[in-house]
């Protein structure tokens, strides 16, 4: 059952991320993406991760992937992009062998034993209770600073994409700077 | 029978390998970005793994923590995205070479 589960998902996984690699159309990318963040979520559930599966499918999936569509539907790009097209010579070709010595790589270092056997220090991952008790009390306990500073990055993060996607009804310092027309701001 | 963590990772590894792929090959900048989001999800994965492996639910509070920098990191690109393709309508990866727009 577990094999059956892990392939099923590993297939899923691997299909929508080759479908985000090989869709011409962006809307169809962003499917695929779906379709990869859930086996992904299945696998989390596979290994015991309940809290970060549910939290895989809201944030991801739910919140994510919606905000890609969205900005695609926004600018008006889901049109077909010509991937036969290819500007840079030899970019393709190259773009493969990289990533077949990445995969080399990573494959001939996960084979090497890297783990010192240092004792857990923020706890076991099995044993009694439930998943989303033991990684609250880690994180209200030991990770409690970085979980506050996330908090910050978030504020900083809705500031910065505030700012970034504003536009500044004239008279502004990025429009002076810009010098853009608005008929052509307007355009997409 | 469960599964040995191995799979897990060889299984991460290719989805690494296949975003690392679309990142150097696609020219959309939101397909690359896509591309982005499958890389942190094979390192996700593999974190989630070793979280198993090592009985450590160490790796656990480290995927909850790029879950949240990733939805940061996908705010403010798209946001990016959005201010580049306000100034010109068709903006690949090539057309945004310079930095002075």
């Amino acid at each position: 059952m577990d094999w059956f589960v892990f392939v099923v998902a590993g297939l899923a996984t691997l299909t929508g991320g080759l479908g985000v690699v090989l869709a011409r159309n962006p809307v169809h990318s962003a499917l695929m993406l779906v379709m990869t963040l859930f086996a992904v979520a299945v696998l989390f559930v596979a290994q015991e991760a309940h809290f970060l599966a549910a939290v895989q499918v809201i944030v991801y999936a739910g919140a994510v992937v919606v905000l890609f569509l969205f900005v695609i539907m926004l600018l008006g790009v889901d049109r077909s992009e010509d991937i036969k097209r290819e500007p840079l010579v030899a970019q393709r070709p190259l773009a493969v062998v990289v990533s077949a010595l990445v995969l080399l790589e990573v494959l001939l270092l996960a084979r090497s034993r890297w783990t010192t056997g240092a004792s857990s220090l923020a706890g076991p991952a099995s044993g009694p209770g439930t998943n989303i008790e033991k990684l609250a009390s880690s994180l209200f306990t030991r990770y409690l600073l970085a979980f506050e500073a996330t908090s910050i990055l978030l504020v900083i993060a809705v500031v910065g994409a505030v700012v970034l996607a504003r536009r500044t009804p004239g008279g502004g310092l990025e429009s002076r700077q810009e010098a853009a027309p608005p008929s052509e701001a307007a355009a997409p | 029978m469960r599964v040995p963590g191995a799979w897990y990772l060889g299984l991460a590894a290719v989805l690494f390998t296949i975003g690392a792929l679309g990142l150097l090959v696609r020219r959309n900048v939101l397909v690359m970005f896509m591309c982005v989001e499958l890389m942190l999800n094979a390192v996700n994965l593999t974190f989630v793994t070793y979280a198993r492996m090592l009985d450590d639910i160490g790796g656990q509070v480290l995927v909850f923590f790029v879950l949240v920098v990733a939805a940061a990191e996908v705010v403010v690109g798209l946001a990016i995205i959005v201010a580049i393709f306000r100034r010109r309508a068709d903006a690949t990866a090539d057309d945004i070479s310079l930095l002075k727009g």
